[in-house]
Formats: C-alpha cells, sequence, structure tokens
C-alpha cells in the first residue's frame, strides 16, 4: 500500500503521505516520486487525490471568498483594508458605490480608517492583491457587534455539513454571524449575554476543531451557558 | 492574536466604550478588577535574580544581574541600581526590534522610580570601597507578552525577582574587590507596587488591556510603598484629568495596592 | 591487562557519555500575540521563539518580487549570561541571525509569498552552550505553529571535540574549553543539511565522527520537535 498514513492521522510538514501517482491536493508538495505535507493537519486520502486539512495556517485569499475586513488607509480612489492577508485589500470607489470616482466624493463618509467591513473578493490583481467589492446583499460597512478571530482552515467546522454547525448556533442565540473566509466573524446580537455564547463557542471550536463529535458537544455547551445566564 | 497595525476598529472602540459604561468589561471584569496574577521566582537559574509575571496574558520576566563597578558620581558611597525593558518583538506585531522606543524607556524609569523613592534596598550598605566600587543591581523588565498593563506587571516582576535574588559577597583585599563563594540575599526593605489605571468615558478602569489602552483618554499610575505612601506617580495620554479624578485614582490605588502586594508575599 | 594498570574513566563535565543529549524540552504555541511561536530548553539553555507572517514587507523597497523575505534575529537578553551583557546586538547577533536564516530558508515555501516578509525572533532568555542550534530547533516549531508551509522540519545540534574527545551537544564549558565546534542543521525527511559552521582543529576522522555524532543527536531532537508539535492536539505519540 502506498498510503503511509490512515485518514485523518495528524501529520507533520515533510511526512511522506503517499507514493507514487496520485494528485496532489491542499497543503501537499511533490518531491521524487512522493507526495509530502507542508503544514501540520490531518491526512485525507481520497479517491485519486491525497491532501492535508490544515491545523495552523495563514488566510489565503480566493477570488470568491466573504471576507470581514477593516480600513488601514485611504489613498486615491481607494481604501486600504486589511483582511489578515500576506498583503492588505484594495477597495475602489467603483466597487464600494457602484459609480466612477469622482474628485468631490468625500471618502470618509463612506468608510472611514477604522471603519469594519463585510466583502467579497472579486479579483486578485497582478501582484496577488486582493480586489474587493461590497456591492450586493449584505455586503458593506458595519454599523454594530464586534469581530472575533478563528483560524482561517478552522472556518469550515464553524460552518459545518451544509451550514449545520451555524445554523445550531444562529438557532440557539439568535444571533447574526457573517463567517469571512479570512477568519475573522462578525457577531451581532441583541443582548450582550447571546454575542458571549457565540464567542465562547468560537474559542471552543478553535480548540477542538481537529476532533469527533463535535457538532453535539457544542450543541451540549451552548445549552450549558445559557443555563448559566438564566 | 492582536491586531497587526495598531489601528482600532471603530466597533471595538464603541464595544469598549459601551462595556464600560455597563460596569461590566468586555472581558467580563468589573472596572477595578485586576486579570489574574501569577509569580514564578527564580526561573533563570544563571541570574542573581529573575520572576516571571503573568497579568492575565500579559507576561514579563525581569533578571536580576548583581555585580560591582563604580558608583554614581553624585553619589559615591552608595550601591547602584539601573532599570532597563526590552519590548522585543516576540511580545506584539507592534514591537519592532531595535533601540528603546519611549514606551519602554518611560516604562523602565516608572518602575525604576517607584523602586528609588521606596528606598527598596538600602543602598547605603551596598558600598564596597566607598568612592570607587559599590554594587551594581541591574535590573532588566523583558516583555513577553503585550495585552495591557505593563507597568503593573513589570513592577510586580521586578520586586518578585529582587525579593528572591541572591547577592554575591564580595571582600576587599589590598584595595581589591575579590569574589568569595558565599552568597547572601538581597534584603529587600520595602515592596513598592504600582497601579495603573485609565480614563475612558468619565469611568476610570483598572488593570487595562491592551484594547482599553488604545481606546483611552488619559492614563495614571500611582506607585505605594507599604505605608500607604505615595510614592511615584505617572500620567501619560492625550487628554486631561480632572484633580476630582486623580483624588478618586489615588483612593482607589491606595485600597488596591495591598491586594496586590499580597499576590507577591503569597499571603 | 597487567593488575597494576589503574582505569581512569574519563567524564564529561556533567557527567553526560560522549553521544549524549542534554535533556530537552521544547512547547508550541507559547505567545498569545505571536501567529507562531515556540520556547525551547536544552540543558540550562532556554529559548523562546516568535514567528510573524506571512505579512506585509516594510520597507517595500526591500521586498522580493517572487517570494517572501525571511527575517530573522537573534538576540540575547541581558540576564542570559555572566557577566550580564549589553541588550545592543553585536557582531556575533548579527552573524547568528544571519546563519540561522540560512539554516531554514530551504525548509520554507518563499515563492509563496511573493513581497511579503516571514519574520522570526528567537530571544535567549538563558545561555548556555549552543544557542543557535536551541534557536534553529525553536524557530522550526514556531513556523509550524504558525502554519507557515515548509518542506521539512530543520534540526539542529553541535558536535565536536574536548580532551581529545569527539562529542555530542557541546555545553558552554565545552564550547569555550575544547578544541572544536561543529553545529549542525539538518533536514531529516529530504536529507540535506542546511547549516555547518566549525571552529577549531579536527582530524578529517575526527570530522566524520563529529557529524555521526551531529546526526544521532538530529535524529533524536526531530522526534521531540514533533512531538511538541502534535502535543497540542492531545496526541503525544505517533501512531495514536
Amino acid at each position: 500500500m502506498s498510503e503511509f498514513f490512515e485518514s485523518r492521522d495528524i501529520v507533520i510538514p515533510g511526512d511522506v503521505l503517499f507514493e507514487g501517482r496520485t494528485r496532489t491536493g491542499d497543503n501537499t508538495y511533490r518531491s521524487e516520486g512522493k507526495v509530502c505535507a507542508t503544514r501540520i493537519g490531518l491526512v485525507e486520502y481520497g479517491r485519486g487525490i491525497v491532501s492535508v486539512i490544515a491545523l495552523e495556517a495563514g488566510y489565503n485569499p480566493l477570488i470568491g471568498d466573504l471576507v470581514v475586513g477593516e480600513v488601514l488607509d485611504i489613498n486615491l480612489g481607494r481604501w486600504v483594508v486589511d483582511i489578515d492577508a500576506p498583503t492588505p485589500a484594495v477597495l475602489t470607489v467603483p466597487d464600494a458605490i457602484d459609480a466612477p470616482f469622482r474628485p468631490d466624493i468625500v471618502m470618509p463618509d463612506i468608510l472611514d480608517v477604522g471603519d469594519t467591513l463585510v466583502a467579497k473578493i472579486v479579483d486578485m490583481d497582478r501582484r496577488r492583491t486582493p480586489i474587493l467589492s461590497i456591492l450586493g446583499r449584505d455586503l458593506g460597512r458595519v454599523e454594530n457587534g464586534f469581530t472575533v478571530r478563528i483560524t482561517p482552515s478552522k472556518i469550515p467546522r464553524l460552518i459545518g455539513k451544509k451550514g449545520s454547525m451555524v445554523n445550531m448556533i444562529l438557532k440557539e442565540t439568535g444571533c447574526r454571524i457573517a463567517i469571512g473566509q479570512n477568519g475573522r466573524v462578525l457577531i451581532q446580537g441583541r443582548t450582550r449575554e447571546q454575542e458571549e455564547i457565540v464567542v465562547n463557542v468560537i474559542n471552543r471550536i478553535e480548540r477542538e476543531a481537529h476532533t469527533t463529535g463535535l457538532t453535539n458537544r457544542i450543541q451540549e455547551y451552548m445549552k450549558s451557558l445559557k443555563e448559566e445566564h438564566v | 492574536m492582536s491586531s497587526r497595525h495598531g489601528v482600532l476598529p471603530r466597533l471595538k472602540r464603541r464595544k469598549i466604550q459601551e462595556a464600560v459604561e455597563s460596569g461590566k468589561r468586555m472581558d467580563g471584569r468589573g472596572l477595578e478588577d485586576y486579570r489574574e496574577i501569577t509569580i514564578r521566582t527564580n526561573v533563570i537559574e544563571k541570574a542573581e535574580g529573575s520572576a516571571e509575571v503573568h497579568l492575565g496574558e500579559t507576561r514579563v520576566l525581569v533578571g536580576v544581574k548583581i555585580g560591582h563597578g563604580r558608583p554614581f558620581e553624585d553619589t559615591p558611597d552608595v550601591g547602584v541600581l539601573i532599570c532597563n525593558a526590552e519590548f522585543v518583538p516576540i511580545a506584539s506585531p507592534l514591537f519592532e526590534p531595535g533601540p528603546p522606543k519611549e514606551n519602554s524607556i518611560e516604562l523602565a524609569r516608572v518602575v525604576d522610580r517607584g523602586l528609588r523613592s521606596a528606598e527598596v534596598v538600602d543602598f547605603s550598605k551596598l558600598a564596597l570601597i566607598p568612592g570607587r566600587q559599590v554594587y551594581l543591581i541591574h535590573v532588566d523588565l523583558y516583555i513577553l507578552n503585550h495585552a495591557g498593563n505593563l507597568i503593573d506587571a513589570s513592577a510586580i516582576a521586578a520586586i518578585a525577582a529582587l525579593r528572591s535574588a541572591m547577592k554575591p559577597v564580595y571582600k576587599v583585599e589590598e584595595g581589591e574587590v575579590v569574589l568569595t563563594d558565599e552568597k547572601e540575599p538581597l534584603e529587600i526593605r520595602k515592596m513598592p507596587v504600582a497601579v495603573t489605571m485609565v480614563k475612558i468615558e468619565d469611568s476610570l478602569i483598572l488593570d487595562p488591556s491592551a484594547d482599553e489602552e488604545e481606546v483611552m483618554d488619559a492614563r495614571l499610575t500611582v506607585t505605594l510603598d507599604d505605608d500607604g505612601n505615595i510614592c511615584t506617580i505617572q500620567k501619560s495620554g492625550s487628554k486631561g484629568l480632572t484633580l476630582d479624578e486623580i483624588g478618586k485614582a489615588i483612593d482607589i490605588a491606595v485600597k488596591k495596592a495591598p491586594d496586590i502586594r499580597g499576590k507577591i508575599t503569597g499571603s | 591487562m597487567s593488575p597494576r594498570k589503574k582505569k581512569v574513566e574519563w567524564k564529561r563535565i556533567d557527567g553526560r557519555a560522549r553521544n549524549e543529549l542534554r535533556p530537552i524540552k521544547i512547547e508550541s504555541g507559547v505567545l498569545p500575540n505571536a501567529d507562531g511561536s515556540a520556547y525551547i530548553e536544552m540543558g540550562r539553555n532556554k529559548v523562546i521563539v516568535g514567528v510573524f507572517g506571512p505579512k506585509e514587507m516594510h520597507p517595500k523597497r526591500l521586498a522580493k518580487p517572487h517570494m517572501a523575505v525571511l527575517r530573522c534575529r537573534y538576540h540575547m537578553a541581558p540576564f542570559s549570561v555572566n557577566p550580564r551583557r549589553s541588550p545592543a546586538p553585536s557582531r556575533r547577533d548579527n552573524e547568528i541571525s544571519m546563519v540561522i536564516r540560512h539554516a531554514l530558508e530551504p525548509a520554507i515555501f518563499l515563492d509563496r509569498y511573493p513581497r511579503s516578509a516571514i519574520e522570526v525572533y528567537a530571544e535567549v532568555l538563558q545561555a548556555d552552550g549552543g544557542t543557535r542550534c536551541a534557536s534553529i530547533n525553536a524557530a522550526t516549531v514556531a513556523l509550524v505553529d504558525a502554519g507557515i508551509p515548509m518542506r521539512d522540519l530543520v534540526v539542529s545540534c553541535a558536535a565536536g571535540k574536548i580532551d581529545g574527545k569527539t562529542i555530542l551537544d557541546l555545553g558552554d564549558y565545552e564550547d569555550q574549553k575544547g578544541e572544536a565546534d561543529l553545529p549542525v542543521a539538518y533536514m531529516p525527511k529530504l536529507e540535506r543539511v542546511t547549516l555547518l559552521q566549525m571552529d577549531g582543529v579536527l582530524s578529517p576522522e575526527e570530522l566524520e565522527q563529529c557529524i555521526d555524532l551531529a546526526m544521532e543527536g538530529c535524529k533524536q531532537i526531530y522526534e521531540m520537535q514533533r512531538e511538541a508539535l502534535k502535543k497540542k492536539y492531545g496526541v503525544e505519540k505517533e501512531g495514536e
């Protein structure tokens, strides 16, 4: 057998996962006929493909990602936005107000330094700078709520299969949640207690993302947190 | 992981202000609550004294090195104490490598003033050859993680390190200082304790987190000695404080200092 | 053997065998504010490493168009040595910073992050001989903890010679009084050496012995790095 581990074993960069013909998936690389891990994570042997679900990884921006970010700076006709990517993202005026740039536009009135926004990555320029847009439903400046961070590679656990985890959180707490692929989650609740429950849940998912049976445990956890607050 | 860029998002600023107004801060603390304090001493065996303090997630390591050298010119018959602070890059994405900047210099000087004004040791007993050779005590404050209120954490660590320090014993032979094999404790006379608060939205809150420090209007540190006397004050921040607020701050510090001192003595 | 011949056993100053490492402890993920971090004790050496990045490179003119810049800084706390030293960087600190960078670069996929920077800061809290090796061992764990993609881990230790005998993992005394010191860094799966320095005098046979000893040491330390990384996830032994 050319598989050196079992699916969901933890592997370390340099570990040889597979020898022979196969496609290289996420967080793997090929060297001298062997497929090796590039990050610490759980190895997955799929059909004709070997990949690693990273337990630790920075955010790798992709076109189509929903992200939560903060305005760092304002240049002529564009905002520089921090989305925790290796380089900051850019939002131009046409992508913010669906109209061309005019010199009399007061940019800080639309978005000011320190504002939080929910955006979509619509493009990447030649230098891999993510290009954002806030034209669209549920996108734009955030007026209230707050953000918490989670390791980007654990976002799928927060969402769950077909949204099962996040929907459960929404139902139990009544909070609005926007999950940025960049590892930032915006939480808007009616009460602080509700918001705090969501923060605790997210922190727990961060710690236990690599385990099984998480959805049930989180459900129990949320119930116990709610009882505490009553 | 803290903000990389030092731009505190408006949303966060607002949340912190709302939290302060409600009396329950972002991390659940009351306005006058300190975070959990843990102290470990003798963590660097090669140093004459050392302590690592965790104040919430703020972590400060203090190393005390004791040797001998020339005294200061204006105080030729007493021992020398020098405080230095290193804001090393591992402690925060906002710290860059390089020579000390004003924040780290301020920290070192505030801690130093607290130790000196309270007369933490009897410096006159630390002369070896008056006018020529005295004990040299270096207190190096090493920030390992910055999560706010570096001053109080550093002051606690400095006292804990000095309390547990063992100084080399020297003898004077033919006008030269000679090292013996013996060691003896530094006699600590007083334990000055720093209490730092920041003003946010007309409230004074103690032991600010890093985010609360970003939002603050002003900051005041009051250092108390064992007798409840004030031995150092430092105000910083871009806005002013009323006399009323200063009076209130001093009252709070006088009340809080014994608790913190108790953590150091373990009582 | 003549019964009158007295057998004097040669011992290292701390009683270790020739090929014995000092006790080692490695922990990953120890600093909340860093993107990745690790703490190591090798004998009485204590080093803590923080990693930041990939992030925007400043100043921009030093950024490379096709790959990330790896910046390493080796720095010693004033209380880490006897007598106290100045916190300002020395020439030795600068050389070691560069050597650490060269040891780590081959293992990192730098070309995945053009125009960015990856920063590695090693702070020596207590020094007792072999701090550059300890720094590299911790830096590797910190880089993995930060999620930086790597080809392999980088392991490091030093071999050398004292009293005419080749030994592994020199302590401070052996560093100062010995006849040779050979720090090595190695990528175990790719079987490539990324750091090799020597100072002192060794015959070709002794050099080979030293390299063998260092490889043995690296193999053991590699297992400890793996354990330290997995420990965070509650998996301490392989095959669990």
